[in-house]
Parts: structure tokens; sequence; C-alpha cells
């Protein structure tokens, strides 16, 4: 039972972190129709970015991590000015996602280029015991990483139901003609979309990195993993992600305990070609919206 | 108010619109009538700026607005309700109106889109009580009156109306054209509407123009197009030929 509860616990840790992704990939998804596979590069961005403001050059928490957002959000701003926004037109959904992929490599590229081949960490962002609960040891790291995933989801519901803007970016994903004659600029909105999941991104690398180390090429299997979150809740449903990528962190740390570590990064893709063969609108999702997507 | 000059659309090589004129005098009604694929939709569409015309003028209020973005239209005050009415289903009624007053909305001018929204409220209040549901759980009739009510939300002068009683049974499309009268003299608005039932369009209307393949056929007085042979063989389902004189 305290086992159980453990694994638990470390699978909602890096489910955290899937959700986040999976956001992303829904956002993007939604007003554009691309998955973005550089998705999981914003995880690493903010881990080491962090590592870089906040261990290299000794700035205080607060300001190493608004400039590590920062830095995140302008990489999403620069990706989506200089590849999507000349290629969108076109309307050629699979050449812009191969795009992404190259952006990917590029990404990496950069991050190996500064930061080398080693792993990054740095210290907790609180110091302290950790907690028992029922028998299992929680991080308070781990709390952190949870309860930041929990105040971003809550912020991005507020943003999509009480603001302007993210009710625009929602009109944009239901229908591009409607919301043009409503006066809405698609092009910002999808720069928004862009701006915004790379952000949500580099916040689970941030929270993250304490725990489980950062290094630069960790972006693709974070891609694969969040995707694998976002398709399980049914691509483009905000809150699917977030269960797909809970379930999906629980469902990998209890295959790593209870069969084999080895195997835990196989859960993804197993998942993920099962719901191509059977659930193609995913296993939470609801398959009518699926059937009004573009493919 | 609106004068159109000579537009030619190309859909890549597809000629689709052929110098296409016409106008709209302030507080007109005017309605294009035409069967399907005659170039309605992309007429409504070019004005609006959704589409890129190959050449001609478009006026409003005597200013160019060809070449300009959606979004500056609709804030220069032309709106439009789209075919098939493309309704938020997903959003609450409410949320389907707000995204209305887009183009002017800011927190300082929150209080205007309120007053609006409960202008729409007071002649709309079918979408009153129903302000919190989902607009695909509305009937036809009432989402057509939503992308109505959206529509007018922008403050527009000028409302574009693409086939407003599409798919709409012959009582709801009645109720609807008597809204469109009634909104249409308490926003003193001006109007073009865009119709394949001719009738009851041309009955509300002050002119009409007929267009067919891209081209503008016939135009003149709502009355004489509806007393026009030709278009009551084609448009108005009556064959005066055919009909036995007793
Ligand atoms: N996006 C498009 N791309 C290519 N051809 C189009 C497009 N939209 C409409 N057309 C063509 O242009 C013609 C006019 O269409 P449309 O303006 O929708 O007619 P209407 O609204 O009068 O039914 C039709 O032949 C149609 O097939
Ligand atoms: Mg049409």
């Amino acid at each position: 039972m305290t086992l159980l509860l453990q694994f638990i616990f470390s699978g909602l840790t890096t489910g955290s972190v899937y959700a986040l992704v999976g956001i992303g990939f829904n956002i993007v998804y939604n007003s554009t129709s691309i998955i973005n596979l550089a998705q999981g590069e914003f995880v690493v961005i903010g881990g080491l970015m962090m590592w870089f403001f906040f261990v290299g050059l000794k700035l205080p928490f607060l300001v190493s991590f608004t400039l590590t957002l920062a830095v995140a959000g302008l990489v999403g701003f620069l990706m989506e000015r200089l590849t999507i926004r000349p290629l969108i037109k076109k309307g050629d959904l699979l050449l812009m996602i191969m795009v992404t992929i190259a952006v990917s490599i590029l990404i990496r590229g950069l991050l190996m280029f500064k930061f080398g081949k080693d792993p990054y960490t740095y210290p907790p962002f609180t110091v302290g015991e950790p907690i028992v609960f029922l028998g299992a040891v929680i991080s308070q790291q781990t709390l952190w990483v949870i309860g930041i995933t929990c105040i971003c989801i809550a912020i991005l519901y507020l943003f999509f139901n009480k603001t302007m803007t993210g009710r625009a970016m929602k009109a944009c994903s239901l229908d591009i003609k409607a919301a043009r004659l409503m006066g809405i600029n698609v092009s910002q909105i999808v720069m928004l979309s862009f701006i915004i999941s790379a952000v949500i991104g580099a916040v689970g690398g941030i929270a993250i990195t304490p725990i489980s180390l950062m290094e630069y090429d960790k972006g693709a299997m974070l891609s694969v993993k969040g995707f694998c979150a976002a398709i399980m809740g049914g691509l483009g449903r905000g809150r699917g992600a977030v269960v797909g990528g809970f379930t999906l962190g629980i469902l990998e740390s209890l295959t790593a305990g209870y069969i084999h570590s080895g195997l835990k990064d196989a859960v993804a893709l197993f998942i993920m070609l099962f719901i191509l063969f059977l659930r193609p609108a995913g296993i939470f999702g609801r398959s009518e919206i699926m059937r009004l997507r573009k493919f | 108010m609106l004068v159109i000059r000579n537009l030619d659309v190309y859909y890549d090589k597809l000629y689709t619109l052929k110098k296409v004129s016409l106008h709209v005098k302030q507080g007109e009604i005017v309605t294009l009538i035409g069967s399907n694929g005659a170039g309605k939709t992309t007429l409504l569409n070019a004005i609006s700026g959704l589409i890129r015309p190959a050449g001609g003028s478009i006026l409003f209020n005597d200013e160019e607005i060809l070449g300009k973005t959606p979004e500056s239209i609709v804030k220069m005050g032309i709106s439009q309700v789209p075919e098939g009415r493309l309704i938020f289903k997903t959003l609450t009624v409410e949320e389907n109106l707000l995204l209305g007053a887009y183009s002017y909305y800011s927190i300082k001018r929150k209080r205007e889109v309120k007053e609006e929204m409960e202008k729409i409220y007071k002649l709309l209040p079918v979408l009153k009580h129903r302000k919190k549901q989902l607009a695909g759980t509305l009937s036809g009739g009432e989402q057509q009156m939503l992308a109505i009510g959206r529509a007018l939300m922008a403050k527009p002068k000028l409302l574009l109306l693409d086939e407003p009683s599409m798919g709409l049974a012959p009582t709801v499309i009645h109720e609807i054209f008597k809204y469109i009268v009634e909104l249409k003299n308490l926003f003193r608005l001006t109007v073009l509407l865009v119709e394949q039932n001719a009738r009851s369009a041309l009955k509300i209307s002050n002119r009409g123009y007929v267009i067919e393949t891209g081209r503008i056929i016939n135009e003149g007085s709502a009355e004489d197009l509806l007393l026009n042979r030709d278009i009551q063989r084609a448009y108005l389902g009556r064959d005066l030929d055919s009909e036995v004189k007793i």
C-alpha cells in the first residue's frame, strides 16, 4: 500500500510535466491543426535556462524564473514568426509538422552547443524535510511540481473562459472564418498559442529539474510523452491532456516499479499504438469531435 | 454607402466574379438573388476582406476598403452574418455575443459591450433565456438569431446577411425576415441581403440585383423584380407561360 502510494506520487510528478506538454500540444493544435513536435524542447529550455540564470549567473530565484519564461516565450515567438507564419497560408499541414521537427533539432543543437551533454540540476525550491503521508515519502519539490501544474491549469482555465483574448483563441479553434468576421486577427492568435505553449512547457521544465535532472536531449522523449497525454484525452481537449498526462505518469511509474524500469518508456508507445488502432478519438475523448476535425 | 465597381474575383484560375457592380444606399435593404454557385458568398467575403479580389473597387462611405484586413473592415462598421451561421457551437450563447464585440472590446469599454448585449437580449429574448446554454443546443432559427445578434454586437452600420433562411422551416423563415426589418429600423442599419429564397427577401427589400455565374444580369426595384417574368421563372418557382389563364 505504501509502495503503491509512493509510485503514484512519483507518477503524478512526471505526469505533471506530460500534462503541461500535452496542454501545449492542444493549444497549438487548436489554433492551427499543427502538431508541434518541438513542444518537448521547451521543457528542456525551461530547465537549462533556469540553471543558467539561477546557478550560472546567480540571479535571484524569481528573476531567474521570470527570465527563463521570457526566453522560452521568445523562442516560441520566433519559431512561429520565422517558420510557421510563412507556411501557414499554403495550408500544408504535413510540411509544417516536419518544420517543427526541424526546429526541435535546431533547438537541441543550440542547447548542446551551449550546455554540452552533461545533466544539469539545481536545488529544490524550498529546503526541508520530506513529508510522510501514509508511509509514503514525498519530497517538497514533488509538491511544488504538482502544485505549479495545478496553478498553470487554473490560470489557463481563467484565461480561456474569462478573458476576451482567451475566448478569441477558442473561437479560432472552432471556426476560423467566423473568428475573422468577428475581427479577430488569427495570425496574432496563432503567435500567442505558440508563446503560451512554450511558456507552460518551460514552467514544467523549471519545476521538474531539481528532481529528475535535465539534459539537452530530453526534449524528443518529452514530446512523445506529451503527445501521448494529449491524444489519450482526445487531441485538442484541454482537460483531456491533464487527465492523460497524470494517467500516463502513474502508469509509467507503476510499470517501472512493479514490472521493470526498462519498460517505462515503452508505456507511452504502447498506449499510442493502442489508441491509433482502436480509438483514434482518444481514450477519454469523444468520437464526434474527432470527426469534425480536419484529420 | 456601399459602392462596388467592376469587381473581379478569381479562385486560382477560376473566374468567379465578373465585373460586378452594385451599390447600397444608406438605410436601404438590398437583396442579391442568385442560385447556388452564382458567386453570392464570394461577393460578401470580398466585401468583408476575407478574399482578395483581383480588380475593381469597393467604396464604403467613400473610402476604399478593398485590400483592408477583415479586422479593420469590421471596425469600420461592416458586419457579416455568414452562410450556415457559423456560430461557435461549443461556446455559450453569451460568449458568442461577447465575441461579436471583439473588434472594439477593451476593459474601458466593457460597459458599452454590456449595454449592447442588453439591447440585443431585449429584442431577442430567446437568447437571454438561453444565455448560459451552449449555442449548438439552440434550434436552427435560434441559431440564426444568435448569428445575427453576434454580428450586431459589433455595432455595424452595414449588415451583410448570407442566406439567413437556409435550412429553416417556412414559418421560421417568415419570423427571421420580420426580425431583420425590425432590427434594421431599431439599429438604423443598412442591409445587403443574399438569398435564394427570392420572394421573401424581395418583399422586405427596396431594391434587388440578380447574379448568375458571377455576373449581375438584372437589377431594379423590389416590385419590378417580383413582377419580372424571367425572374419569376428562374427564382420564384412560377412559370407564367405555362399557367393557364382563366
Ligand atoms: N474557396 C473556394 N475555392 C475555389 N472555388 C470556390 C471557393 N468558394 C467558392 N468557389 C466557387 O465559386 C463559385 C461561387 O461560389 P459561391 O460564392 O459560394 O456561390 P453562392 O454563394 O452564390 O452559392 C462556385 O462555382 C464555387 O464552386
Ligand atoms: Mg453561398
